[in-house]
């Protein structure tokens, strides 16, 4: 797309896009949202500035080989993260009896392996959407 | 023949799920079955299990974290069909379209 007002606009409005999906992720266990729907948001911003400024430095923002080693280092750390349950004598993905810290009830760094892995999921889901736009985008 | 046979079969689907719909309990009832000891534990003790005010998230990252497991598989699957299907074309190979990059 070959405009000046569309590519001025993502660039002022991305980081903010940005933003709020990372605002989102992180604070998945505090108010209404989580790594689903802040993974998507954070992807939106890529897949915008991919829409305005063409495939190519859409790709350069967010190179092939990176997505795809975030996505699966996301689900690897997941799955590590539920071995430590297993390696204290515990279920998998144990949270409380495992001795993650707790912390305080309403802050952002409480609640145990929940942002941990909320941050691990968010991060996978923003990589597959982008990959996703990026290979039906270079197919046609 | 063959679309005689679907027809039978897509309309005798349909009487049966339309005949099941009439057969659902009504919605928001509280004699439901959905109603049962596990959502009352989790409104009552979800905050203290997991210090997380936000129920969802306790729910599907703390006591269904294996289901949340299996939807990211789901995802990681999804996107592994899509590429070897559509393929991956890697453009640090060709160099001639280069002078598309529209950058600033």
């Amino acid at each position: 797309m070959d405009d000046l007002f569309v590519r001025i606009t993502t660039r002022m409005i991305l980081p903010f896009i940005q933003i709020y999906g990372l605002y989102v992720i992180i604070h998945g266990h505090l108010s209404p949202g989580g790594a689903f729907s802040g993974g998507s948001i954070f992807a939106a911003s890529i897949v915008l500035y991919t829409l305005a400024y063409g495939l190519k430095p859409g790709q350069k923002r967010l190179p092939h080989h990176i997505s795809s080693k975030i996505e699966t280092g996301g689900i690897l750390f997941f799955i590590l993260i539920g071995l430590i349950g297993v390696a204290l004598g515990y279920t998998f993905l144990t949270n409380q009896e495992a001795g993650f810290p707790m912390g305080e009830i309403g802050r952002v760094l409480s609640a145990g392996l929940i942002p941990v892995v909320t941050f691990a999921l968010g991060l996978k889901v923003m990589s597959t959407v982008v990959t996703l736009f990026h290979t039906m985008m270079e197919e046609e | 023949m063959r679309k005689i046979f679907t027809f039978i079969m897509l309309g005798g689907l349909l009487v049966v799920l339309l005949s099941s719909i009439s057969e659902l309990p009504p919605m928001g009832n509280g004699d439901n079955p959905s109603f049962n000891e596990i959502s009352e534990y989790y409104i009552d003790e979800g905050v203290e299990d997991t210090h997380a005010p936000n129920l969802i998230t306790a729910i599907i990252t703390d006591y269904r974290a294996f289901d949340t497991l299996g939807e990211a598989t789901v995802l990681f699957t999804g996107i592994a069909a899509v590429v070897s299907l559509i393929g991956i074309t890697h453009h640090s190979k060709n160099k001639e379209d280069e002078e598309d990059d529209l950058h600033g």
